[in-house]
């Protein structure tokens, strides 16, 4: 069995003296480990920092065993983001999230895309936007998409700011408005795009941060991980000075 | 024999060594007996019976305060913050700092759990104000995990007031340029200086 595939580093753990296994979120194969021998090497070592790009090359005897990597690197996305606290907790969590939710070996392509994007994104430019959007597609992607469509007890499509914890789905500003204290708030560019202010992208961190709870970590008897709660904090930061760079 | 192969699984733990090394080192120790293996024992329980972790900074040394700490003839204005004791020993092998040093244990990892609370940060916040230190010198690796540790130390030191800097990064002395990772030249063609 071998296969070639590009890959996003999610993590490399260490594997005796000299090897690490490592969570690739590859283009064609999912999230997929394999050893790197001598993984822990100088040279090595900075090739397979989270968040990296690479070519990978998986081998092994049969399908199901966990196989070796030679890898490549194809783009340092990493080394670009260390001067930058914000961006670099983005950058950890976003690999420490899809580390933790993702089924070994189910294929998600658009995920892949989605990522490098906003991996890509994270060098220059509004990012935090740009991040609440990827875990509400991260969300859709593992089947518990939100439905920001219509109102949950009306059916009305216009004026939704609200979601239900309940359902996940959109509540009007008229139908919600006496509940307004025990539903999320819905920032309009989660629904339309556009421009977010600071208070939008954290609401929106909020609501996907509940449902990804829910419905990914809760059920495994685990949490968010830290890296997640990390970035939550340096943005609720940066907006309470008015130093997050905004979209638009 | 019992004893022998007692010797051979402890040797064979050690960093390098596998069952078949560590026979092999048993078998030359056990050769020479009074150049090699006596004064090795002799050695180990005594290292044992002295070393300590310095309260602190967190190296390890045969005395607590450490000898660094303790040495007068260091700057007391200079902080430099590793992450492992090796780290330590890195730098102090360059000679080339006169300051003293705040060992953190190890660094954040989001992969590993390990949180703020798991390494010597609030001894180090603590040694900040009691110890009238100016500048911080952050000398953590330059890894996701590395530099994530650097922003936080630099966020809980933020009230302190104190200068935090941190190591240059860049092209090592006889790196071919050909050579160096891209990560590596991006970081060196950031934090160009004037010639």
């Amino acid at each position: 069995m071998d296969w070639t595939d590009q890959g996003i580093v999610l993590s490399a753990r260490r594997h005796g003296e000299s090897s690490v296994i490592l969570s690739l979120l590859t283009e064609h194969h999912g999230r997929h480990a394999g050893v790197v021998r001598g993984g822990q090497s100088r040279r090595r070592r900075g090739v397979l920092q989270p968040g990296n790009l690479v070519a990978a090359s998986w081998r092994a005897r049969l399908e199901e065993h966990l196989g070796q990597y030679t890898v490549e690197l194809e783009f340092g996305y990493a080394a670009r983001v260390f001067d930058r606290a914000d961006r670099l907790a983005a950058l950890s969590s976003l690999c420490a999230t899809l580390d933790e939710c993702l089924a070994e070996r189910e294929q998600h392509e658009s995920l892949f895309t989605m990522t490098l994007r906003i991996i890509a994104a994270l060098e220059q430019g509004p990012f935090a936007a740009r991040y609440a959007e990827w875990e509400l597609a991260l969300l859709s992607e593992l089947g518990f998409g939100l439905d920001l469509t219509s109102c949950a007890a009306t059916g009305v499509v216009d004026d939704l700011v609200y979601v239900s914890p309940r359902s996940g789905q959109a509540v009007s500003k008229a139908a919600g408005e006496p509940y307004h204290d025990k539903l999320f708030r819905l920032p309009s560019f989660l629904r339309e795009g556009g421009n977010a202010t600071g208070r939008d992208i954290l609401d929106g961190l909020r609501l996907t941060e509940y449902f990804l709870n829910r419905h990914v970590f809760q059920p495994q008897g685990r949490r968010l991980p830290d890296a997640r709660e990390r970035l939550h904090g340096l943005l609720r930061k940066a907006v309470e000075n008015n130093r997050l760079d905004l979209d638009g | 024999m019992q004893e022998i192969e007692r010797l051979i699984q402890l040797l064979a733990r050690l960093p390098g060594l596998g069952p078949r090394s560590a026979r092999r080192a048993a078998l030359h120790l056990i050769k020479k007996p009074d150049t090699q293996m006596e004064p090795l024992a002799r050695a180990l329980a005594a290292a044992a019976a002295a070393i300590r972790t310095c309260s602190t900074c967190g190296a390890i040394d045969t005395t607590d305060p450490c000898a660094i700490c303790v040495n007068p003839e260091r700057d007391k204005s200079q902080l430099c913050i590793v992450e492992e004791v090796a780290d330590l020993w890195a730098i102090e092998r360059t000679g080339s700092f006169p300051g003293r040093y705040h060992v953190l244990g190890g660094r954040l990892s989001a992969l590993d759990g390990i949180g703020p609370e798991d390494l010597n940060i609030s001894s180090l916040v603590a040694r900040i104000s009691a110890e009238g230190i100016s500048e911080v010198i952050l000398a953590t690796n330059l890894t996701v995990d590395g530099q994530t540790t650097a922003h936080y130390i630099t966020e809980r030191l933020e009230p302190t007031g104190v200068d935090v800097t941190r190591l240059a990064h860049g092209v090592p002395v006889g790196g071919e340029l050909d050579y160096l990772d891209d990560g590596t030249l991006t970081a060196a063609l950031r934090a160009r200086r004037p010639l």
